[in-house]
């Protein structure tokens, strides 16, 4: 994807030790400063949403109707959560999301998986026109009514496959993943091939093995994005019962913004309003937290991923 | 297999022998086909529909030929002209903030000395990414309420609270703000990486030369790092019809129609909600082909002015 050859070469290398001079001015001391300031301010402003979520969440209805809860948590109490997690309905979306990120991220890796070596290839026959088929739907798509009509006439209505298979296949992923096949030394296959393997043989027990960082990366980048996902969900999905925790969430802003705005004026908007406030907050917080605990272990996975996919691809 | 001959370079393998030799390679490759056919490229075909009368229940690519029909009735539609006014202004104003943050974020990032700062900083900025767009939509509405903390802190200082969501005028920075919140931080990866690479004698000249830390960021970093900028410009300009759909559909609402209803979200709203899919896949086939428009006439620029490109 991206023709940058230079960068591949000290892509390892630490950015640590500048050789920029012998002590630094007055002025870039200055900016040091600044520096960490401005990072600072950056690291406020990222985090100041969630907190002031949380805060919202632990807090009493009348406190925030009064726009009194900004940070701290005021009149607290948990009655908000209790009211979110015997919800059935809740528990049965996030269920759904389970349910439809296992099924579509097994589908995604595995197809990508092998699509991605037969790509990587060199030798291979026609592999030039089999990159160029998913490379253009990158840039080319049919479109969102259209997909519209063959899922439905495919009688994917209602079910997983709404999910998983329009979009089973990420055309980045599938580069970042020809990127690390082709970085493989190609000897242990020629090895493989001399003991009698065949290519099946090879993938399974000779490329995978040895690929493990990699498809662990795939199923990371997939059941994020599928565990994140609510349109198609929201689009195919018709009974309650089958949707998953996004639309779940979905549903209960929406249904506050409508009563905003048929209900009164402003600011002396209803009961059912404010109390969809906390509950929101409590909806969003449940729904953050799973991403938020796996975040630490997950995250250089996917730096990492990014970046081979962009050095490489 | 394959190492049993080996290839002779520079010629084609016939296909009968490809085909024989490689033929278990070839088996992987049709699961795969197959998705792309009908997922990707069917659909592709699918917008036949936008020239042609399409009945629910009825082909897939309609029942019969009307020509230019529902072209006409767009481009004649006040509607489409103000979606699409507000597509290319929602799409310039995040091009313009969305793209040159990340590269300021990691230029700074970049003179951080101290490595747990800078490591905890990387991390925080990154989390915005991992989140459902609906939970950032959720979020945003919560401190945009007119209890919420921005009219919080509007009240401190004295002035009175805004339905922000509920103003038109309002809507675009709100938008363009989130985006910013939301990938800023991960935008500065693939600069960061192209950060490392740049050759530390480079710096070395320039300060002997007599270039102070501005001028060396200015004529040393930054032209190390164009590659990199160039191709995330393409693909930026490639994404600037499709603006952030999504999201939109989750944070408009009626009232903030004037400026928030984009091309796609109307066609959503025509197509879905209103069941007339030929009108709206012909408004998406425009969408779509102005969208390739773009990123291969960038592309085809790049490759002339600066020798980089994405193919």
């Amino acid at each position: 994807m991206v023709s940058t050859q230079p960068r591949t070469q000290a892509r390892t290398r630490q950015p640590a030790a500048r050789p920029r001079g012998p002590r630094p001015t007055r002025g870039y001391r200055v900016f040091q400063v600044v520096n960490a300031v401005v990072l600072t301010g950056v690291v406020v402003v990222t985090l100041y949403p969630f907190l002031t979520i949380v805060a919202r969440s632990l807090s009493d209805n009348a406190y925030i109707v009064a726009g009194e809860v900004n940070l701290v948590p005021r009149g607290f109490n948990l009655t908000a959560y209790r009211v979110v997690t015997s919800d059935p309905t809740f528990w049965v979306s996030y269920r759904n999301t389970v349910f439809y990120t296992v099924v579509a991220t097994l589908i995604s890796v595995v197809l990508t998986t092998c699509y991605a070596y037969v790509l990587s290839k060199r030798h291979l026959r026609g592999r030039t026109a089999l990159v160029g088929i998913a490379v253009f739907t990158m840039f080319f798509t049919g479109g969102l009514i259209p997909n519209y009509v063959l899922v439905t006439s495919l009688g994917l209505k209602n079910t997983v496959w709404a999910i998983a298979l329009p979009n089973a296949i990420n055309v980045f992923n599938l580069l970042v993943m020809k990127a690390f096949f082709e970085s493989l030394p190609v000897e242990l296959e020629e090895a493989a091939a001399v003991d009698g393997l065949n290519t099946y043989g090879t993938l399974l027990r000779i490329v995978l093995p040895l690929s493990k960082a990699m498809v662990a990366t795939m199923v990371l980048f997939y059941a994020v994005s599928f565990w994140n996902s609510w349109f198609a969900a929201f689009l195919y999905m018709d009974r309650q019962d089958l949707l998953p925790v996004t639309v779940y969430l979905r549903n209960l802003i929406a249904g506050a913004t409508d009563a905003t705005q048929t209900g009164g004026g402003l600011g002396s908007a209803g009961d059912v309003v404010q109390s969809a406030a906390t509950i929101q907050s409590v909806t969003i917080v449940l729904t953050i937290l799973p991403i938020l605990a796996v975040y630490p272990f997950i995250q250089r996975y996917f730096v990492s991923g990014v970046m081979l996919g962009a050095v490489k691809g | 297999m394959s190492l049993a001959s080996p290839i002779p370079r520079g010629r084609r393998t016939p296909w009968r022998r490809a085909l024989r030799r490689d033929w278990q390679l070839y088996s992987l490759a049709v699961l795969p086909l197959l998705f792309f056919l009908t997922f990707r490229y069917l659909p592709m075909l699918g917008n036949m529909i936008a020239f042609r009368r399409f009945q629910p229940g009825g082909s897939l690519f309609g029942e019969y030929w009307t020509g230019l029909r529902y072209f006409r009735l767009f481009f004649t539609d006040p509607t489409f002209w103000n979606v699409f006014t507000n597509t290319l202004a929602l799409g310039a104003l995040t091009l313009v903030f969305c793209f040159p943050l990340p590269i300021v974020l990691a230029l700074l990032l970049n003179e951080v000395r101290n490595r747990a700062l800078k490591r905890f900083v990387q991390s925080v900025s990154y989390l915005p990414h991992f989140l459902s767009i609906v939970i950032v939509a959720a979020m945003v509405l919560q401190l945009l309420s007119v209890d919420g903390a921005v009219n919080q802190m509007l009240r401190a200082v004295g002035g009175e609270p805004v339905p922000f969501m509920q103003q038109a005028g309002w809507f675009r920075t709100i938008y363009v703000s989130s985006e910013v919140w939301q990938t800023v931080g991960w935008g500065t990866i693939l600069y960061l990486a192209a950060l490392t690479t740049v050759d530390g004698d480079l710096y070395e000249a320039a300060r002997i030369d007599g270039a102070n830390r501005w001028r060396q960021t200015w004529h040393v970093t930054l032209p190390g790092i164009r590659p990199t900028m160039v191709t995330l410009l393409i693909l930026n300009i490639g994404t600037f019809m499709a603006v952030g759909f999504e999201k939109i559909l989750l944070l408009y609402n009626p009232l903030t129609y004037p400026t928030a209803d984009v091309i796609s979200t109307y066609l959503y709203r025509v197509g879905i909600v209103s069941g007339n899919l030929s009108y709206a896949a012909a408004i998406g086939l425009f969408e779509s082909v102005i969208g390739l428009t773009l990123v291969l006439s960038a592309n085809a620029i790049s490759r002339r002015t600066v020798g980089t490109s994405l193919w």
